[in-house]
């Protein structure tokens, strides 16, 4: 009888053993397949680069430079706005098809416009931060004004369809618009998503760069440069600092 | 003869335990072995940490490339930093990549192998960029691909991709002896 119950136990046991350890063989295949997926897909050299612009290039410009149109330019050469300069009004379709001007917002004590885009890392980091800035400004007069510099028919991942499907996803409560023609950006001088001109109420840029100095979390942000900037504003102070850098995807200017 | 009988079936478990996990082990490590050889460790570094290889005092040439995998432009010109590299075993090339510590496991490492870029890559890992920008160019915007190429001499900077293994050996040949 006793020699029953071990032998019964042991198989009992012999099988748990057994089962267990397929389980996690299968378990860890499953993993290894979706690790793999994942790194199929991270393959294809993300975004940005329309695949025309390879085959119609001229060649490198005479003179042997070779520059690229990429990211050719040094902060100086890139131009745009600097501190106390008029920015530009412009017209631009937001994602509910209307077009939209800065001169639509009514009573505007200041602008914080926001080159952004849909698929950067770092654009993607701030979307969170961006709305809260938004809900928590819109009241006092200083609304997020986002515009996609990237924004292309050319690109699936920043095209106009998609940006409209990233605001809903993320219930923008401020406008997307898409610098399709890419005319704004440059008189702006935005090089990189997501960049921050914060505009007052005559549209002289009162602010340059970028939202605050810790993109990977909000958690640990130390200096809300933004929002010190529009606090500033508020007190009629000159933001201090007024000019801040951070790292971000590259504006993506079109091959001509 | 009442003893051996469990002493037999201990014997068979031990054996059913050591059989059936062990082969699975085994199969676990093999293939990421020969996914990553030279990039197989990736230091991750802060700006304190990382500056230091920003300066030389040997007569060599070193490039320094800023770099993501979120980077379109950043990943198109690696291939020819790399080749670079090939051509001139004398030249010191650094990548820094400014990717998410997170997923050096999960995607830059098989990115690396996939690509076969097998030149020294580090992580900076520093969130205050708009301190560290300055300090490695007050003229860098902080957009990518950003590339310094300097020995104990000169130090030549670049905000913008190379275009082809051309156009780096072109620079490099302009303002360096090879």
């Amino acid at each position: 009888m006793r020699k029953i119950n071990v032998l019964i136990a042991a198989v009992i046991i012999a099988t748990t053993v057994l089962v267990s350890c397929k389980e996690k063989a299968a378990k860890h295949q499953e993993k290894e397949m979706t690790a793999k997926e994942h790194r199929d897909t991270n393959d294809h050299p993300p975004k940005g680069h329309p695949p025309r612009g390879e085959g119609d290039r001229k060649g490198p410009p005479p003179g042997g430079g070779g520059h690229s149109p990429e990211q050719t330019k040094t902060l100086e050469e890139i131009g745009g706005y600097k501190i106390g300069d008029v920015a530009t009004d412009f017209e631009l379709k937001n994602i509910d098809g209307s077009t939209f001007s800065l001169a639509d917002i009514k009573d505007a004590k200041g602008y914080i416009v926001t080159f952004t885009c849909n698929e950067c890392p770092f654009a993607k980091m701030y979307e969170d931060r961006l709305i809260e800035i938004h809900n928590k400004y819109e009241s006092q007069g200083y609304s997020v004004v986002a515009i996609n510099p990237n924004g292309s028919s050319e690109n699936n991942g920043e095209s106009y369809e998609a940006m409209q499907e990233r605001a809903k996803e993320k219930e923008f409560p401020f406008v997307y618009l898409i610098d399709e023609a890419q005319e704004i950006f440059p008189k702006y001088g935005a090089v990189r998503t997501p960049h921050i001109f914060l505009l007052d109420n005559e549209r002289k840029v009162q602010y340059i760069g970028t939202i605050d100095d810790n993109a990977r979390s909000a958690n640990d942000v130390k200096v809300k440069y933004l929002e010190n900037a529009i606090q500033a504003l508020e007190k009629g102070e000159k933001p201090n600092p007024n000019f801040t850098k951070a790292i971000g995807c590259p504006v993506k200017p079109k091959r001509a | 003869m009442k003893c051996s009988i469990p002493k037999f079936l201990t014997l068979a478990l031990i054996l059913c335990f050591t059989f059936s996990c062990k082969d699975e082990k085994t199969k676990k490590e093999e293939p990421n072995k020969s996914l990553v050889e030279n990039n197989d460790e990736i230091a991750v570094y802060n700006f304190d940490e990382l500056e230091p290889l920003l300066y030389s005092s040997d007569d060599e040439i070193h490039i320094i490339n800023f770099w993501a995998m979120w980077c379109a432009p950043c990943i198109k010109e690696l291939p020819y930093l790399q080749a670079f590299a090939n051509k001139n075993s004398n030249v010191k090339l650094t990548l820094v990549s400014l990717d998410f510590a997170q997923e050096i496991e999960t995607k830059l490492k098989p990115f690396l192998a996939k690509k076969n870029i097998i030149e020294k890559v580090i992580l900076l890992d520093d969130p205050d960029s708009n301190t560290w920008i300055d300090k490695i160019d007050p003229s860098w915007s902080g957009a990518i691909p950003f590339t310094i190429i300097f020995n104990n001499d000169k130090r030549f900077y670049y905000e913008r991709s190379f275009e082809n293994l051309t156009d780096l050996e072109n620079e490099i040949n302009k303002n360096f002896n090879l």
